[in-house]
């Protein structure tokens, strides 16, 4: 369980939460939807303990996300940015063990761990001792989630995955990322700008703009009774163009 | 972090070398170190020690030739740096021992002896001071004495920074005539003789031995009122050595004083300034030896030049690795700590803004002369490009990339060495590689303070006033530095990762 309270940040004088609150029930995927500005990446690096809250609290499965908790809170969550975010002096290969070997696993028990998520992320072996370079988009995203996979968390906080992908290899890997979620049954929190991506992969979404919460609920939720006029806005506007290839944030 | 502690270690391990390196004590066994003053003269008399020391046997004989100044032959002597050298009893008295009353050299070895210095006889020449004009400007000027220059202020004068300083130099000469030119400026005075030459200059300050003087057709004023002293040539040495080896010390002074005059050594420098002759020639034809064989000639030079090489890659080569051992954990503290680093960093661009050759010459008080020395100096002087590098390419690393090494619970020292020094591996290399490449053209500057490598050429052929010799050691230098920047891309390669390349 992840509960947002009441969280304010700012960064200097400019709030980007104000006074936000949400939950994300184990074992479910939340999507926080919103155009660029609107916050939700920052919810995301609050969680995450990247930065501290101004006022309110975070807590994951009743920690409260600390400058003392962060260390232990960290081991149980894994961590997808836009692109991979991948070294790229590092194979894909490296990439994928970096936490693994900081663990102090034995090196035949990471060459295995790496291989059963290859297989789950549809990657050979060739493309392991790759560079990030010479990896297309979407494997450099499915290396990402491998990464953060690789320890078995819990919980997943992806931010933007499938952002700089095009719509076609988007489209195919939001299908596959719904049914690796389902079929490994963690706690995700995805942040999107695309409103397919939302309706696609989330059980619960939280819309925000400007900071603030503007609904929470079921995609049918949004869809069928908005809050107020903006998410009827918000959703018509994408629905009728083409899922977009924006950078979010 | 284990930063902190891995810098102090390499501090210490960096002061240990030194100091072992700089050996400021005495001669090892068996070795006489004969060093001189960079002009021609001072180069000749030391070659000239230096050949009949080997001939006598006793003990080897070291060149440590062409250290600078005055006061900075004087300390190497006392610091045990060097054994003996050619001094003049006018400079001995007034300069270093500040009582204008010695004027012999028995009344100088008196006061000196209780330091542990000595000196011998006079050679049998004198070599002062003297004013010198082109002859035609003196006809067409009326100047036969200084004391004529009053009557024309408009004369350009161009002295050797030595002369300009010293009170039996320039400030007490134009105090005793009066003397009011109005331009004097400070001058190499090898250059010195082109300008006069060519008229650019008019009057400058030389040596009555001066082999030049009759060559350029220049004209030695009359020092009417007596001015300068007397500079007899002697041999100045360390006592211990003269009582070590007193078979070589008696030979030196059995084959020297009273031997040279005035005409004599006039010929000699002239031999080296003028006719191009090497300085062991000279040296070499003084005692009796001859002309070395061309041919020989030609195979010493190449066997000179080796050596010099590897004596100018040891210079490199440590001073870069002691620059990459230090700067590199101080980039890492800078990018850490951004505002002591700023501060650190600058401390480190400071020493860069001082000319290496003055950076050279403080190092002579705190670590004497020598190879020591001038190692400390070009490490500091490496360390700039270095240093500042690390932190540039570590602050430029994508802080999203950092923040997921926090995420991955990356150790600070796993995080230090799998994450940021690879990512900043380009920049850190660039700063290597400039420090490299400078270092080699600076290290040209060591031979200044005695520490070898190609500079000594190009000290050696600024003296004699020999661009061949110049060039022997700067045309090397160039090459060496090509070397480096080809084997540092190279190096590239194998350092930089694959997936940033």
């Amino acid at each position: 369980m992840i509960a947002v309270h009441e969280v304010t940040k700012r960064f200097g004088a400019t709030p980007a939460l104000d006074a936000v609150s949400l939950e994300v029930r184990p074992g479910t995927t939340h999507v926080l939807l919103g155009s660029s500005g609107s916050g939700k990446s920052t919810v995301l690096r609050l969680i995450l303990g990247l930065i501290w809250p101004d006022a309110g609290s975070v807590r994951v499965d009743g920690t409260p996300v600390e400058p003392g908790t962060r260390d232990g809170l960290l081991a149980r969550m894994g961590y997808v940015v836009q692109d991979g975010g991948l070294y790229p002096h590092l194979t894909a290969f490296d990439n994928v063990a970096l936490a693994a070997e900081a663990q102090r696993w034995p090196r035949p028990r990471i060459a295995g761990r790496v291989g059963e998520l290859a297989e789950l992320a549809g990657l050979d072996g060739d493309m392991l001792r790759r560079h990030p370079r010479e990896l297309s988009g979407g494997q450099r995203q499915r290396v990402g989630l491998m990464r953060a996979l690789v320890l078995d968390p819990p919980i997943l906080l992806l931010d933007e995955p499938l952002g700089a992908l095009d719509p076609i290899v988007r489209a195919e890997l939001q299908e596959q990322l719904g049914r690796l979620f389902a079929r490994l049954a963690k706690t995700v929190v995805l942040v999107t700008h695309d409103i397919r991506e939302a309706a696609r992969l989330g059980h619960t979404i939280t819309l925000l703009t400007a900071g603030r919460v503007v609904q929470h609920g079921t995609f049918a939720d949004l869809a069928e009774r908005p809050a107020s006029p903006f998410v009827t806005q918000f959703l018509t506007a994408q629905t009728l163009e083409p899922s977009g290839t924006r950078p979010g944030g | 972090m284990g930063v902190f502690p891995r810098s102090a270690l390499g501090g210490v391990a960096l002061g240990a070398l030194l100091l072992s390196a700089v050996g400021a004590g005495a001669a090892p066994d068996g070795v006489i170190r004969v060093g001189s003053k960079s002009f021609t003269e001072s180069y000749i008399l030391a070659e000239v020690a230096a050949q009949i020391i080997e001939q006598v046997g006793e003990a080897r004989a070291e060149r440590r030739v062409g250290l600078g100044g005055t006061g900075l032959t004087y300390r190497a002597l006392e610091s045990g740096a060097i054994d003996l050298y050619p001094e003049y009893t006018g400079t001995l008295a007034r300069v270093l021992l500040k009582d204008a009353s010695l004027e012999t050299p028995e009344a100088i070895r008196a006061r000196l002896l209780p330091g542990g210095l000595t000196v011998s006889a006079s050679l049998g020449f004198v070599n002062t001071y003297a004013l010198a004009v082109r002859a035609d400007a003196a006809e067409r000027l009326g100047l036969r004495t200084i004391g004529d220059l009053v009557r024309h202020p408009e004369l350009r004068a161009a002295f050797s920074s030595g002369f300009l300083e010293r009170e039996d130099g320039w400030p007490g000469l134009r105090a005793r005539y009066g003397l009011t030119l109005a331009r004097v400026e400070v001058m190499e005075h090898a250059l010195t003789y082109r300008a006069i030459a060519s008229g650019q200059v008019d009057v400058m300050d030389v040596f009555s031995t001066d082999g030049q003087l009759e060559r350029l057709k220049l004209r030695l004023l009359d020092d009417d009122r007596r001015f300068f002293p007397d500079y007899s040539a002697v041999l100045l040495a360390r006592r211990e050595m003269t009582e070590r080896y007193p078979r070589t010390w008696a030979r030196l002074r059995e084959a020297l004083e009273g031997r040279l005059d005035g005409a004599r050594m006039a010929r000699l420098n002239a031999m080296a300034d003028l006719d191009g002759r090497r300085v062991s020639e000279v040296a070499a034809v003084f005692l009796g030896g001859g002309t070395a064989a061309v041919a020989g000639r030609h195979r010493e030079m190449l066997a000179e030049l080796a050596a010099l090489t590897v004596d100018h890659l040891v210079l490199v080569l440590i001073s870069v690795g002691v620059a990459i051992v230090l700067g590199i954990p101080m980039g890492i503290v800078a990018a850490r700590y951004r505002r002591a680093g700023q501060l650190e960093l600058s401390v480190i661009a400071m020493l860069q803004t001082v000319p290496a050759l003055a950076l050279l010459m403080f190092m002579i008080p705190l670590f004497g002369i020598g190879k020591g020395p001038a190692l400390v100096a070009l490490s500091l002087y490496a360390l700039l490009p270095i240093a500042r590098n690390t932190y540039a390419g570590l602050i430029a690393i994508d802080r999203t990339l950092l923040e997921i090494a926090g995420v991955l619970r990356l150790a600070p020292l796993r995080r230090l060495l799998r994450i940021e020094l690879p990512l900043a591996a380009i920049s850190i290399m660039a700063g290597i590689k400039t420090a490299a490449v400078t270092t080699v053209g600076t290290a040209t500057l060591a031979a200044f303070i005695g520490g070898g490598g190609y500079g000594a050429l190009i000290v050696r052929g600024l003296a004699l006033d020999d661009t061949a010799t110049i060039l022997a050691g700067a045309a090397p230098a160039a090459a060496m530095a090509l070397v480096f920047h080809a084997l540092f891309e190279l190096a590239d390669r194998v350092v930089v990762p694959r997936g940033l390349r």
